[in-house]
């Protein structure tokens, strides 16, 4: 799997995510700076999180429109895959790739705790070493990450399993209106979408964080491996 | 201020802050009368934040060096050994008075500030600690600062990328006006990349990178030298302006250069700006400097050689480069979109010389602006002894005592606030805020793990501000000690009243003592600091609070293996156990004030030899895997330590009965030092005869089990039931 960081002004989770995909792959992705005007030949494009460009307009604003988009856009219009996660969601639904908005948290704070992610489709090239209803922990850092859509926007999503993510107890309990489960108060509590194709996926909980026992457990490295099966030469 | 026609006499000094005898010096050094920016720059650069004058002497007489000790105070941060070829770099600093003044961009700033220190010697900055103090916190000033600093410091450090860890919060009515916001970074970098302040190279470039130049922060300087009155909020505009983005493209530029051999010497822009990183370059390596001013980035139009000089704008850095080298810089700070620009160039004079639109606005010998800073040996009066402690009774029960502790200011869980700091940004904090007694972060690419924290309890230090000092550095190397770390070295940031005031330069003196004996004592030598004089409000009837001296401790350790360390959360099943002697030490403690309502008595004994042994035999028996979990045991005491490991994991214990011959209470809740806790799994008695072997005293606390902490009384409280009453306190003091 060829596998390529995109790095904007302000992105910080680079590294973390870097040390992710070669956890899983055994090689280090390659690094792509935000005035590209090109794609090296990949399976997989990752947005990283951060504060793009400050994120001192609606996060992930500034970065849509950078040259590098471009070529991602065009990337994913040709069936590539790209994740996005955290800024790189907001970026992802900036540009849009994914449809909705991620809007400043319900409680008003920028929150950085774990959660819990159940899983909501397994057949995709992003979650299938789960199982349908398995949930994980997983680290979330953000103040924008109340996921929005319009009603119509939402069946959609729902009615074609491109709800990725949605946050649930640890027992897989969802309850959107409860904080200490839903903790930035997303719309049905979705924490991860899915394009229309299935290869674009946007989530805003930080999975590349927990990948090594020693950082607390490997609860995310299933996306990665999920990754790493689809996308294998 | 407007100083644009302002006359300069003894008058204007008093103004900027200088005394009359200051003055004078400053007459007689340039032989004629200072041009306003000559004041402006005398000013600032003998003020007391600048120069130390009140504490410089003091200073002296703490321990600094150790064989792991590459670079000790004097540059912009302490540098040690920490193995592998690499180095840990690291400072604390306070932003005290901007915080009180504007929280969020005092807080932010502050962050920002401390930061640079670190990556301006060549580290990657890879964690964030912050040591907060509040005022009572039923005020709404209190919460509306306690709202902003959070804020602050979460805004800025989560969007730079750089994880915050840990760090601590006390409430006392005496930070009412004056709250403390000390911020501390710890970065790494390669020993042999480590890089310095000292100029060097006559007709070498200067060069300016980073943000333009405003006129926000003038003279932040001396406002952080003296005293607040009840016109304190008329100085916002002496506050600083934080850009997160900016310092953070400003890392990676300056990591990029620092990669290459261009650089001769770097030091961030800080207090008194352009100011002090030029005098202090230059005159770190015997060199005169040219500045010209006309070639500075700015942010607006019109500002005067004085406003540029003092301006304190963030997140701008002066570098001394090769002069073959500056086409290869300016191409990398241009990739990040950040300003460069050649603002002047090192020459032999040893003079600083300022140039604006023609002019020659500031020439200054720079050997007596140094050389003849003022120092003052301020006189000390006598400490007042400690009040008595007075009558002990015990009102409350054992249980109802727990869980009003567990609840109070001091005690009550910080999650409200670390859940608004990015704790794991970087992939590599093994220990986030509450796992452990020190954050553990550990250093990419290798298996070596930092310990990190800080610490002070500032009731003490009012108290008895000798056992203070000493009891802050050796709770921090307790704290290293319980994760199985290696204690290493020391930053200190000691935040104390108006130094003028023999009674608070006695604590400020005592204090230091204290330090510097536990620190020897300990081998935990003190590399870098901060000192925050003239913590005081005035209040309109003309008498002034100082706050508590508070010395805080920020405090590195080192783990060759990040795998060995260990947590406090209290494992499955086991025997809990308690290191170090109990004597039910109540003088100062949480549970008389928080039960008893006063503030008297004692700081408890510091015992340093007993620490050593204790904490040396407790990091032995973590290292060489015989310990499941271990607490440090302090504020509250021992009672208050258990909850908290119980708390942490959700897994409970049956607590044995008192010690006999001392009160219940003191046994539970008495803050005798040099104590820890201790999980082993079995019945502990392996464990208690090694450390009886040893001459460590050490007692059987309980059986480790199930999901509740079950009292000698037999009551039981569920595990559940103390995170409720532990996690109540903030959510509803803040999100009313």
């Amino acid at each position: 799997m060829k596998a390529a960081v995109v790095l904007f002004p302000g992105t910080n989770r680079e590294r973390d995510m870097m040390i992710a995909l070669k956890a899983v792959t055994g090689q280090s992705p390659s690094l792509l700076w935000h005035g590209e005007t090109s794609l090296p030949d990949l399976d997989l494009v990752v947005l990283p999180g951060g504060f793009s460009y400050g994120d001192y307009l609606r996060c992930g604003a500034m970065a849509a429109h950078s040259p590098i988009m471009r070529e991602v856009r065009a990337f994913a219009e040709r069936g590539g895959h790209v994740l996005g996660v955290c800024n790189g969601f907001q970026i992802l639904t900036e540009t849009g790739l994914l449809p909705g908005a991620l809007l400043r948290n319900a409680g008003l704070r920028f929150l950085s705790q774990d959660c819990h992610l159940r899983v909501e489709n397994a057949q995709t090239p992003f979650t299938s070493k789960w199982a349908k209803g398995d949930v994980f922990r997983t680290p979330l850092a953000h103040g924008d990450g109340n996921y929005v859509a319009d009603s119509k926007t939402l069946d959609t999503l729902e009615g074609d399993g491109r709800v990725a993510f949605r946050y649930a107890g640890m027992d897989g309990t969802v309850d959107a209106a409860d904080r200490t489960i839903n903790p930035n108060g997303s719309v049905n509590a979705i924490a991860g979408i899915l394009s229309a194709n299935g290869r674009v996926c946007g989530m805003m909980p930080h999975p590349e964080d927990l990948v090594d026992p020693l950082m607390g457990g490997e609860d995310g490295k299933p996306l990665f491996e999920s990754l790493v099966e689809a996308l294998s030469r | 201020m407007s100083t644009k026609h302002k006359t300069v006499d003894a008058d204007l000094a008093r103004e900027f802050g200088l005394s009359a005898e200051e003055y004078d010096r400053v007459l007689s050094i340039m032989g004629r009368t200072p041009s306003l920016t000559e004041l402006g720059v005398f000013s600032v650069m003998w003020s007391e934040h600048c120069s130390y004058k009140s504490s410089r002497k003091w200073l002296k007489t703490l321990p600094t060096t150790a064989p792991w000790v590459i670079h000790g105070p004097g540059e912009n941060a302490g540098v040690v050994d920490v193995g592998e070829g690499l180095a840990a770099i690291f400072k604390m600093e306070s932003h005290n008075h901007p915080s009180f003044i504007e929280p969020y961009q005092g807080a932010a700033t502050g962050v920002g500030g401390i930061l640079r220190d670190v990556f301006t010697m060549g580290a990657r900055p890879v964690a964030n600690l912050n040591a907060l103090r509040f005022g009572a916190p039923e005020t709404l000033r209190t919460r509306e600062i306690v709202d902003g600093v959070v804020r602050g410091v979460g805004g800025y450090g989560n969007c730079v990328g750089v994880p915050t860890v840990g760090g601590e919060v006390n409430f006392h009515r005496a930070y009412d006006g004056n709250p403390l916001v000390n911020a501390m970074t710890v970065g790494v970098a390669r020993q042999d990349r480590i890089f310095l302040s000292a100029a060097a190279g006559i007709g070498n470039p200067v060069v300016y990178v980073g943000s333009k130049t405003g006129r926000d922060g003038i003279h932040g300087a001396t406002m952080s030298s003296a005293e607040f009155d009840e016109n304190a909020l008329a100085k916002r505009p002496t506050v600083q302006v934080g850009d997160p983005f900016v310092e953070k493209l400003l890392i990676e530029a300056c990591l990029e250069l620092m990669a290459t051999d261009a650089i001769v010497a770097i030091q961030d822009m800080g207090a008194a700006g352009l100011t002090s990183s030029s005098v202090e370059m230059a005159g770190k390596g015997g060199v005169g400097i040219d500045l010209d001013l006309d070639a500075v980035p700015q942010r607006e139009p019109g500002m005067t050689a004085y406003e540029m000089m003092l301006s304190e704008s963030q997140e701008r850095m002066l570098i001394v480069l090769k002069p073959e080298r500056t086409e290869q810089a300016r191409a990398i700070f241009e990739k990040w979109e950040l300003d460069f620009a050649v603002v002047g160039h090192l020459t032999d004079t040893g003079h600083i010389v300022v140039r604006h639109r023609g002019e020659v606005e500031a020439d200054i010998p720079l050997d007596p602006l140094a050389d003849q800073a003022p120092i003052y040996d301020r006189p000390t009066a006598p400490l007042p002894a400690p009040e008595p402690v007075g009558d002990i009774h015990d009102p409350l029960g054992l249980e109802k005592t727990l869980t009003t502790l567990l609840g109070c200011p001091d005690l009550a869980s910080r999650a409200w606030i670390w859940n608004q700091y990015d704790s794991t940004v970087g992939g590599q904090t093994a220990q986030r805020p509450g796992g452990a007694d020190a954050a553990i972060v550990k250093v990419d690419d290798t298996t070596i793990g930092l310990a990190l924290t800080t610490d002070c309890t500032p009731r003490y230090c009012k108290a008895n501000p000798r056992a203070g000092g000493a009891q802050a550095v050796a709770e921090a190397w307790r704290n290293i000690t319980a994760t199985g770390a290696t204690p290493l070295a020391v930053t200190d940031n000691l935040n104390f009243g108006n130094p003028e005031k023999p009674e608070i330069m006695a604590q400020f003196v005592a204090a230091i003592e204290g330090m510097g004996e536990a620190c020897r004592t300990l081998d935990f030598p003190v590399v870098s600091g901060n000192v925050s004089l003239y913590n005081e409000t005035r209040d309109p009837d003309g008498t002034t609070q100082a706050i508590l001296p508070t010395p805080a401790i920020g405090a590195l350790g080192v783990l060759k293996d990040v795998r060995q360390h260990i947590g406090l959360a209290m494992p499955e099943k086991g025997t809990l156990l308690l290191v170090g002697e109990t004597k039910g030490h109540l003088g100062q403690s949480l549970w008389l004030r928080e039960v008893l309502g006063r503030e008297t008595g004692d700081a408890p004994e510091v015992d340093l030899q007993a620490e050593r042994r204790n904490g040396d035999f407790v990091r032995e028996q973590i290292l060489a895997g015989n310990v499941l979990a271990c607490h440090d045991v302090s504020d509250g005491g021992v009672l208050i330590a258990v909850a908290e490991m119980v708390m942490a994991s959700g897994h409970g214990c049956e607590l044995e009965p008192p010690q006999s011959g001392m009160r219940p209470e003191a046994f539970w809740f008495g803050e005798d030092q040099a104590r820890y806790l201790v999980a082993v799994s079995g019945d502990g008695t392996g464990f208690a005869a090694t450390a009886k072997a040893a001459g460590v005293p050490v007692r059987v606390m309980g059986r480790i089990g199930g999901d509740s902490l079950t009292l000698p009384s037999g009551a039981i409280l569920a595990a559940a039931r103390l995170r409720a009453v532990n996690e109540a306190f903030f959510p509803a003091l803040m999100d009313r």
